[in-house]
């Protein structure tokens, strides 16, 4: 009886959610099929991203709101490369490497705020992504094609400067799903995109075992304490972010290449709140992730993302309903999750102190 | 006589002009036990930085005189010299990673690692954990302690007695270590767990390790010390081997004054009225550790009344139920009318305060002023320090004025009103929390364990203050673990053993009498007539 109370006040997020899902499973009475469909091509799209945010969760860093930055690297990436037409699969892993220095230097530069901003790093983050957003418009919708020449009509406003609201990524749509697909009924399940998914898994797992993993723990478990062993906190800090940052920039490319289209001024808006709720759905915390629970989330809130509008429409008898659903659902997580999380270490040290007593 | 392993010569320092050692000599051989001990500010944790190299005292110009280790000069210009030159250090507060586990957080830092395809290509800094090792190494230097505790289990779950083991552990695991300092490490430790503490500290010395031993406990420092340095203000006041000296020796030598603990401080003191301040029937009070299972006592007007009793037998409970931070059943009525239970505000605005024994946690707000500390509960309860008017303002000059008073009457060692509280030592922070409740004008007053983990001077000051309180008319219930002290200065003392009444004594009752009622044994049973209970 007590192990059964410890699993759920433990999982209490994750439960309460799969339980909503299901309801809405229910109520929105969609095919099986559709269903898996979407889940499989949702779980593609999105699981690197969530991933990315792990390691700066165990480096004590909380919820990196700042994966934007590296979002917003992937898309810079994405736009040169539409311009200078790369294609394939090479033309995906080119972006990706073009991506790179440049969520690095996103990276440093956001780890050297939050160092300056510690133990408020997740709503820092949060405003240094709508910073960048800014700075990230003024120069692709007011320099480009004043102060920077650039005169790609397919990219471009023709009658001002800025680019396109979209832009079309034909050349590298799908590239990664379509190298290697099996069907299953209606669905098809791009199996190289997974296995991707499947190798920043076991790289991160791998990673937690090695000097450098542990140091980002021993970091994000007290910074104190381990300074004082000699470990280089600040040091450690900056390199996690870069990493969730480069990790995000590739996941926004990712992301996109089965979008297929890019939202030049859109796309990246929402990458860090939805990774977010997804990772604290699985039942993560401010300070714990794991691998698992980055899944588990990805896979119960893209459920419910897929339910909502249909639920919301059965239940309410409106699609506008449904549709205002959805957005209250992706928020109201993460309001939930974290209120939960804090009644949840609440009544975890309540037990603790029990224990105490029996000791 | 072989090289001493550590011998610091003539060293001296000043902070800005000011003295705060005087040429002191230090010298620790192969597999000594030396104990250092002096009061708060005497010179302790400076002579340990010079000998560490920490950056406060490279920053502030070094030291004068010399340090050898082994016979050779040495001067270190950071910690991590001082700890490849084989010296290791346990701190007073715990520097273990709670989500660790205890091998983890032996070898914090110095895991041991091998290498794989990857670390081949970016370097050592991703070779994977050798865990195996590190498990091994981690039993080795546990074995060596005598601990029995898995090295595998995260040390949150562990008791806290514990971890002072696996810090030892931690020092011993380091190559080469030829002395080990610890600073205050019983602290925090109950007796039993001290007692095998000290045990330990004989076994690492026998292996010859030598041990620089900090402490305030001068009973400890007499159990385990082959020698013992004494320092005041900044000077080696005298040195020799144990047993040149006695307890009373030290400790004067210490404070400069000669103090004895089980004498009457305060004098005599009139006898108290018969007039009944509180009265307690069956007081349940649910704190963790220390659970009071129903409780009848009263408390006399105007008198000092000691609560004493072994650790986790619920004496601690009593003030916290009372003042409302703990859940508690039953009755208490004061000055003749119910007091509600579980409500701080209530007790407080009855006119009761309380010095709380979690002095960081429940007794300050450390992050605050020194003034604002003061003032606090007054400010809160009694609407003092107020601007006149509906906006209820703080008034500044009036908290400022007040603060400055009461750093002079109660000797607050601080540099001004405004310091922050964390920054001061225990015994001074102990002082502000007595300097507020002294504010509060309490007709009853609450205090427990006062003098935990602060040094012998400070230690009669603070009694001295409480007394002082009581002369001012309050009634005052202090519970301590420390007998002694409730002797030194209660009128009668409540024995409390497993949550109950155990007897009531007077302070100069025969140690008997105090053994068989901690132990649980009423006196009647045993023969004893109860002539001295009420």
């Amino acid at each position: 009886m007590n192990q059964v109370k410890k699993f759920v006040s433990k999982n209490a997020v994750p439960i309460l959610f799969a339980i909503v899902c299901l309801l809405g499973v229910y109520y929105a009475e969609m095919p099986g099929q559709f269903l898996l469909m979407e889940i499989v091509k949702r779980m593609a799209r999105n699981s690197f991203l969530v991933l990315s945010l792990i390691i700066p969760v165990v480096a004590g860093m909380g919820l990196n709101f700042g994966i934007v930055l590296g979002a917003l690297a992937g898309q810079i990436a994405l736009i040169l490369s539409t311009h200078w037409e790369w294609a394939g699969i090479g033309g995906l892993g080119l972006t990706a490497l073009l991506a790179t220095p440049l969520a690095a230097l996103f990276g440093f530069l956001a780890g050297m705020v939050l160092n300056k901003a510690k133990g408020r790093e997740m709503i820092t983050g949060m405003v240094m992504g709508f910073f960048a957003n800014g700075v990230y418009q003024f120069i692709f919708l007011f320099l480009v094609g004043t102060l920077i020449p650039f005169d790609n009509p397919t990219l471009r406003i023709s009658t001002s400067p800025g680019l396109r609201n979209t832009v079309n990524l034909s050349r590298l749509r799908g590239v990664l799903d379509n190298v290697w697909t099996v069907q299953y009924g209606f669905t098809k399940i791009p199996i190289v995109t997974f296995m991707v998914i499947a190798l920043l898994a076991v790289a991160i797992w791998a990673f937690f075992k090695t000097k450098l993993g542990q140091d980002f723990r021993a970091v994000g478990q007290d910074r104190h304490i381990a300074g004082v062993a000699g470990i280089q906190t600040d040091r450690n800090r900056i390199l996690a972010i870069v990493f969730s940052t480069v990790l995000a920039a590739w996941g926004q490319i990712i992301f996109l290449q089965n979008i297929g289209t890019l939202n030049t001024y859109n796309s990246h808006e929402q990458v860090g709140t939805f990774a977010i709720a997804a990772l604290l759905i699985g039942g993560a915390s401010v300070t714990r992730a794991t691998i698992g629970q980055a899944l588990m989330g990805t896979f119960l809130f893209h459920l419910l993302f897929v339910v909502s509008p249909s639920a919301g429409q059965a239940i309410f008898g409106s699609a506008q309903v449904g549709e205002y659903f959805r957005v209250f659902v992706a928020y109201g997580i993460i309001a939930i999750s974290l209120a939960l999380h804090a009644w949840r270490s609440k009544s975890l040290s309540k037990v603790s102190m029990e224990e105490d007593v029996t000791a | 006589m072989s090289v001493p392993v550590l011998e610091m010569k003539n060293i001296s320092k000043s902070f800005y002009g000011t003295q705060v050692l005087k040429n002191i000599d230090l010298r620790v051989a192969k597999g000594e036990i030396h104990c250092l001990v002096g009061e708060n500010g005497a010179g302790k944790s400076t002579l340990m930085n010079i000998l560490f190299g920490m950056s406060v005292i490279t920053n502030t110009g070094g030291y004068d005189g010399q340090i050898l280790i082994n016979g050779e000069h040495v001067a270190f210009n950071s910690p991590k010299a001082a700890i490849e030159a084989g010296i290791g250090m346990v701190h007073q507060e715990f520097m273990l990673l709670p989500g660790f586990t205890v091998t983890e957080n032996i070898k914090l830092n110095r895991e041991d690692t091998k290498p794989n395809l990857f670390s081949k290509i970016f370097g050592k800094k991703l070779e994977t954990l050798d865990r195996k090792k590190m498990s091994a190494d981690a039993r080795t230097a546990l074995d060596k302690l005598g601990m029995n505790i898995e090295e595998w289990v995260t040390v949150e779950g562990l008791p806290v007695g514990y971890l002072q083991f696996v810090e030892i552990a931690r020092e011993i695991d380091k190559e080469g270590l030829q002395l080990l300092v610890l600073d205050e490490p019983t602290a925090v430790l109950t007796e039993s767990e001290a007692e095998q503490f000290l045990e330990v500290i004989r076994r690492l010395a026998d292996t010859g390790i030598s041990i620089l031993f900090i402490t305030h406990r001068l009973d400890e420092v007499m159990a385990v010390a082959d020698n013992i340095t004494i320092l005041k203000d900044g000077e080696l006041v005298r040195s020799g081997p144990t047993e040149s000296f006695t307890i009373a020796q030290i400790a004067e030598l210490m404070v400069g004054r000669r103090i004895d603990t089980s004498a009457r401080i305060g004098g005599e003191r009139p006898k108290a009225a018969t007039e009944k301040v509180l009265e307690i029937r069956d007081l349940h009070v649910d704190m963790p550790g220390e659970r009071l299972r129903g409780i009848d006592l009263d408390v006399y007007k105007g008198e000092i009344l000691g609560i004493g009793g072994l650790a986790g037998h619920g004496k601690i409970a009593l003030a916290n139920g009372i003042m409302g931070l703990y859940q508690s059943v039953g009755q208490v009525r004061y000055e003749g009318t119910d007091l509600p239970l579980n409500s701080p505000r209530e007790a407080l605005n009855r006119g009761l305060a309380f010095v709380s024994e979690d002095r960081r946690g429940v007794g300050l707000v450390l992050e605050d002023t020194i003034a604002n500390n003061i003032v606090l509960t007054s400010m809160q309860v009694q609407d003092k320090f107020l601007k006149p008017g509906p906006l209820k303002l703080k008034d500044q000059k009036k908290i400022t004025q007040h603060a400055l008073e009461s750093i002079e009457r109660f000797d607050i060692r601080c540099t001004g009103p405004d310091q922050i509280v964390r920054r001061l030592s225990g015994g001074n922070q102990q002082k502000v929390c007595i300097a507020r409740a002294f504010t509060q004008n309490p007709k009853l007053f609450f205090v427990s364990e006062p003098t935990r983990g602060i040094d012998v001077g400070a230690k009669a000051r603070v009694l001295e203050l409480i007394v002082e309180l009581n002369r001012m008319g309050a009634t005052v219930v202090i519970t301590s673990s420390e007998l002694a002290e409730l002797r030194s200065i209660s009128d009668r003392i409540a024995i409390i053993y497993e949550g109950k009444l155990s007897g009531v004594l007077a302070p100069d009752a025969p140690d008997l009498e105090y053994g068989l009622l901690m132990a649980g044994k009423s006196l009647e049973e045993v023969g004893v007539s109860e002539g001295t209970a009420n």
